[in-house]
């Protein structure tokens, strides 16, 4: 188990690695003549105007409060998939039940309409 | 020719273990050397063809716009991507003056990790897995959504408006679509029974899983599309409204990298999709990675037909899309499956 996940570490290591090495070859081979307005924020040709970094559209964060709900579902989903056919019915109707729970919660925030994108 | 790379594997197994014994390391070693050398390979794979899907997706894109697309480097332009890798390579490294800078620097490097991770647990072929891992397929959910942060980090970092709204709609629109993906790969778990890839591809061993789910192939499709972000889906990327959204600021190198994440997920999540619903890297007469490599790369031209074929969606329809049909009927598919295993697998 513990050698599986050391593996999985090399694996990280050879992203990284691929990743910076690139760069690094990048960074040997290419030209560096910066000017200001080179780098200047792209806006199709006009100067900037205002802050980027500024309070943002709400629906998006509803999105990630309905999609916590249904992951936390899921985490629950999983083992109980695994051993689904060793499993009793009992377990097949109380899993439903507990879905239909979070059902209920997915109806409620249909009802409010936060899932209408404003 | 079966077992062509699983003996290049031995050979070079031979030769890591000697070389240890030389060095008078510990045992484990050797091992860990091996998962070394199936990294870079598969990272090699995985480039090469990547090299190879962006010529296939321009002429592809091309052909179905009745052009020709790339024709003036090497016969039929196939030269075309090599020489773009080379172009790349030598293009200026600009980092914009507003830029959070180590974010921005960040961000390039930490999405190709993510990409590079999720193929230790594809099986390439009988036997021919790095990890086998026994919670393979939750270890391709959980990784695979990390790439969001990567993205995230490099709308915010970049400083730029048409950047910021693309990474905010990658958020919402990979966090989403998460959903349906996890939950049509429930069905599949449901039938055989364990989260291991060499399992669920010795579970196909008579039929492939598309046969008993068709709605969550379907299901797993469409999600996959969307967390690939690509057409009709490529809200985020949107070349004519928001100008490749979080990439707009990048170049060069980095701008690569970007690029090779985007069509490393795609081979991946291919993969996934031909392990969990197509059998995997099984199938008669042809050697079983060959039969991999032929299903890989059928669904990989199916994302490409649909990408050149349905125009860009527009975002409210793709949260209802979503939320209103995907989610609720990937629910139903586990319940049908649910009532349907328990019937025919007796009390």
């Amino acid at each position: 188990m513990l050698e599986q996940f050391t593996s999985i570490g090399i694996f990280i290591f050879v992203g990284l690695g691929f990743a910076v090495s690139s760069l690094l070859v990048a960074w040997i081979v290419r030209p560096k003549r910066p000017n200001p307005l080179k780098m200047s924020t792209y806006e199709c040709g006009l100067e900037t105007r205002g802050r980027t970094w500024i309070q943002f559209k709400v629906s998006y964060f509803l999105y990630a409060l309905v999609f916590l709900v249904f992951d936390v579902e899921v985490v629950f989903l999983i083992p109980w998939a695994v051993e689904f056919l060793k499993l009793p019915w009992i377990a097949f109707i109380e899993m439903f039940i507990f879905i239909g729970i979070l059902v209920v919660g997915l109806w409620y925030v249909w009802k409010e309409g936060a899932l209408e994108w404003k | 020719m079966e077992s062509l790379f699983i003996n290049i594997g031995n050979l070079c197994r031979e030769k890591v273990v000697e070389l240890t014994e030389v060095l008078n390391l510990p045992e484990a070693f050797a091992g860990y050397f091996m998962v070394l050398i199936y990294a870079i390979a598969i990272l090699t794979f995985v480039l090469l063809n990547a090299i190879v899907l962006v010529y296939l997706e321009r002429k592809i894109a091309a052909y179905l716009q009745q052009r020709l697309g790339p024709n003036r480097v090497g016969p039929r332009g196939i030269l075309q991507s090599l020489a773009d890798v080379v172009k790349l390579l030598g293009k200026e490294d600009i980092i914009p003056r507003a830029a959070d800078k180590w974010i921005f620097r960040l961000a390039a490097v930490l999405v190709i990790v993510p990409t590079v991770m999720v193929y230790a647990v594809i099986p390439f072929g009988k036997d021919m897995i790095a990890v086998d891992l026994n919670i393979g397929i939750f270890y391709f959910i959980a990784i695979s959504s990390t790439a969001t942060i990567a993205l995230l980090m490099a709308g915010w970092g970049s400083n730029n408006k048409y950047s910021l709204l693309g990474s905010m709609r990658v958020v919402a629109q990979m966090v989403s679509y998460e959903i349906p993906l996890v939950f049509s790969m429930l069905g599949v778990i449901m039938i055989a029974g364990s989260l291991q890839m060499s399992d669920i591809v010795a579970a196909q061993k008579d039929m492939w899983f598309i046969v008993f789910q068709p709605v969550a192939f379907l299901i797993f499709i469409i999600a996959a599309t969307a967390e690939l972000n690509r057409g009709p889906f490529d809200l985020p990327e949107g070349e004519q409204e928001i100008i490749a959204g979080p990439f707009t600021e990048y170049s060069g190198m980095r701008y690569a990298l970007f690029f090779t994440a985007e069509y490393a997920n795609l081979i991946s999540t291919s993969a996934i999709a031909a392990t969990l619903f197509l059998g995997g890297p099984s199938g008669p007469w042809l050697p079983s990675w060959m039969w991999f490599l032929i299903k890989v790369y059928a669904m990989i031209l199916f994302f490409m037909w649909i990408r050149w074929t349905i125009p860009r969606i527009r975002i409210d329809h793709l949260m209802k899309l979503n939320w209103k049909f995907l989610v609720p009927l990937s629910l139903v598919n586990i319940f049908v499956t649910g009532v349907a295993l328990k019937l025919f697998s007796g009390w």
